[in-house]
């Protein structure tokens, strides 16, 4: 799939703003754990399953990772996450 | 013709980042691989290559990447295809037909440009290279190499690549921000989401529509054509063909719309005010001149309606303008109580050929092969006005003073001002007693003539002028005579509509005058 680009229409004094998905109020279903392969967000990430499974444990835990934190995320890794899962948690930074 | 080759950098099949400098001796050859003509001469460029790669630089560039791979498969050349699948050198040096052959001299001009294959002229600068680099002639049989061969078109002038390459080239006219929309995003939803939008989808402004709308203008994309309130954003032609192109505006229409746009950015029409009442005005749009049949706007049956292109998208790119340049929205610096749909787009043409007096804009003071735009705030419209009976001019325009009087309320005189939209029925009506403008203007006063005592706020109304007021006034200032307008020349008059029916309308005003809004008429530069 292509980027489409589009000119602004307006006076560009604002920036443009991503639209953000509405935050649910529980954590119900599938949450995707995201390892951006930073180091150590490995930890992170192991400390975060356990403390949700023991805190939710309704709750399907799925881990992934990115091949590497320099790039974005392969298409493919992002529609898996996407199809799969309700929530995503990403580990950014070591 | 370019006149030098610019400096590039591309990669060969081998990977390698190969670098020309712009300004050396060398042959650049473009070509492709599904081009005929391209394979024919391919035996002439390796010849070329063996013989004289050592005394000058040579460039061989490919338009596809699996095309040149193909090419080194089938005739394993010496050189290594340069990969310009972007297409940016060959639109670079204009390239219009593979193959292009330049042979650039030592300051980088070009001395040489062979289009096509012509068997002569490739044989007469071989031997031309074999002279200057004192070598043997270069062996290739060419009488078995056709005598000529026109070339095929190169893919950077494809329509489908051209646009693209001008948005992206350093000279491109595109100067706003970009916005890049994700791969995975509806680009539709998208500009909903960033508030583009008027509530219906957006044409998504891509740099090759916005190119093709700057067509419409012989305009500099980055003139300045006013400041736009409530936000006082600049307004350039670039803005307001971006804005065009969401609104579905055909280029042909962008004049239209920049004169539109001029009017409206005057003191004189004040959009601050009108985007900011509560009491929900908005820009009425009419086109005057020959370009209303040049662009097909509807002048007729169902003019001030919806189905005709020209007529919706003129109207609807102006407010797209004012909203997204000026910042004008509802329930921001957009006050409307209600609202009207007129704010979606009101734009039409006047039917001068079936006008009998003259049309809006030779009244305004323009030649009448003038196109003119003029621009009046309207707060209400069309309100028909329904006279299938009256058989005169005088009872016809009686029918008309007595609806207009009904404008804001009956009791407020000297309020406001109109937009009278006579169709050809009533025009006839009025014809048959040669009924002038004047005359009609001068009845519809008369008819809506009130004395001051019937416009003062009772019981029933209390609307009007205040009871206190009124008990200081004379008896001669209670009887006087009162119109429903200030002056004659708040009533203006243009004809439109189809052939059958007897219903004329009038758009109602906002504040007029210095301390509103004052129609504004602006000739379209075509």
């Amino acid at each position: 799939m292509t980027m489409l680009s589009i000119l602004d229409p307006t006076d560009e004094r604002v920036p443009v703003s991503r639209q953000i998905t509405p935050r649910p109020k529980q954590i119900v279903g599938n949450v995707a754990l995201l390892d951006i392969s930073k180091p150590r967000g490995n930890v992170l990430l192991d400390h975060l399953e356990e403390t949700l499974s023991q805190r939710l444990p309704d709750v399907n835990i799925t881990r992934y990772a990115k091949p590497t934190f320099s790039k974005p995320a392969p298409e493919a890794l992002r529609q898996q996450i996407q199809a799969n899962n309700d929530f995503v948690i990403e580990a950014l930074a070591d | 013709m370019v006149e030098a080759v610019a400096a590039f950098e591309l990669k060969n099949l081998r990977d390698e980042k190969i670098a020309f400098s712009g300004t050396s001796d060398a042959l650049v050859c473009f070509i492709k691989e599904d081009c005929p003509t391209c394979k024919e001469v391919m035996p002439v460029l390796m010849a070329m290559y063996e013989h004289f790669a050592g005394g000058i630089d040579i460039q061989i560039i490919g338009q596809t990447l699996e095309g040149n791979k193909a090419l080194d498969k089938a005739y394993g050349p010496g050189f290594s295809i340069l990969d310009d699948s972007a297409l940016k050198v060959s639109f670079a040096a204009d390239v219009e037909t593979v193959p292009t052959l330049f042979r650039t001299d030592a300051d980088g001009a070009v001395a040489d440009t062979l289009i096509g294959f012509v068997r002569d002229e490739w044989q007469d600068l071989l031997q031309r290279l074999s002279a200057e680099f004192a070598q043997a002639e270069v062996d290739l049989d060419w009488q078995s190499l056709p005598q000529w061969r026109p070339g095929c078109g190169s893919l950077s002038v494809d329509p489908s690549n051209a646009d693209r390459l001008r948005a992206e080239a350093e000279n491109s006219p595109i100067r706003a921000r970009k916005i890049d929309v994700g791969a995975q995003d509806d680009e539709f939803e998208f500009m909903f989401d960033q508030g583009f939008s008027d509530g219906l989808p957006l044409v998504p402004p891509t740099p090759e529509r916005v190119l093709r709308m700057l067509e419409g203008t012989r305009r500099d994309a980055q003139e300045i054509i006013g400041v736009m309130a409530p936000n006082l954003g600049e307004v350039n032609i670039e803005k307001i063909a971006i804005n065009a192109v969401m609104a579905g505006c055909k280029p042909q229409y962008l004049p239209v719309v920049i004169a539109a746009v001029e009017a409206i950015c005057t003191d004189d029409f004040n959009v601050h005010g009108v985007m900011a009442t509560t009491m929900g005005a908005s820009p009425v749009i009419v086109v005057n001149g020959p370009i209303r049949h040049q662009i097909g706007m509807n002048m007729g049956m169902g003019a001030l309606g919806q189905g005709n292109r020209a007529n919706a998208t003129i109207g609807r790119a102006v407010r797209l303008v004012i909203r997204n340049v000026g910042g004008a929205k509802p329930g921001e610096t957009e006050r409307s109580v209600l609202g009207n749909p007129m704010k979606f787009t009101m734009c039409f043409a006047e039917w001068e050929e079936r006008n009998p007096w003259q049309p809006l804009h030779v009244e305004r003071g323009f030649d009448a092969s003038d196109s003119v735009v003029s621009v009046f705030t309207m707060t209400s419209g069309p309100t028909l006005i329904v006279d299938q009976e009256s058989r005169s001019a005088d009872a016809l325009a009686g029918t008309m003073g007595q609806t207009l009087e009904g404008i804001y309320n009956p009791k407020a005189h000297f309020a406001t001002n109109c937009l009278l939209v006579v169709v050809p029925e009533h025009v006839d009506t009025l014809m048959r007693d040669n009924y002038s403008k004047a005359d009609l203007r001068k009845r519809i006063q008369e008819t809506s003539s009130r004395p001051t005592r019937d416009l003062v706020g009772n019981d029933v109304s209390g609307a009007g002028l205040k009871a206190a007021t009124a008990a200081g006034m004379s008896e001669e200032a209670l009887n006087k005579m009162m119109p429903k307008f200030r002056t004659e020349e708040d009533i203006h008059i243009v004809v439109a509509g189809g052939e059958a029916g007897k219903f004329s309308a009038a758009f109602h005003g906002w504040v007029t005058g210095n301390i509103g809004s004052i129609p504004v008429s602006r000739k379209i530069d075509i």
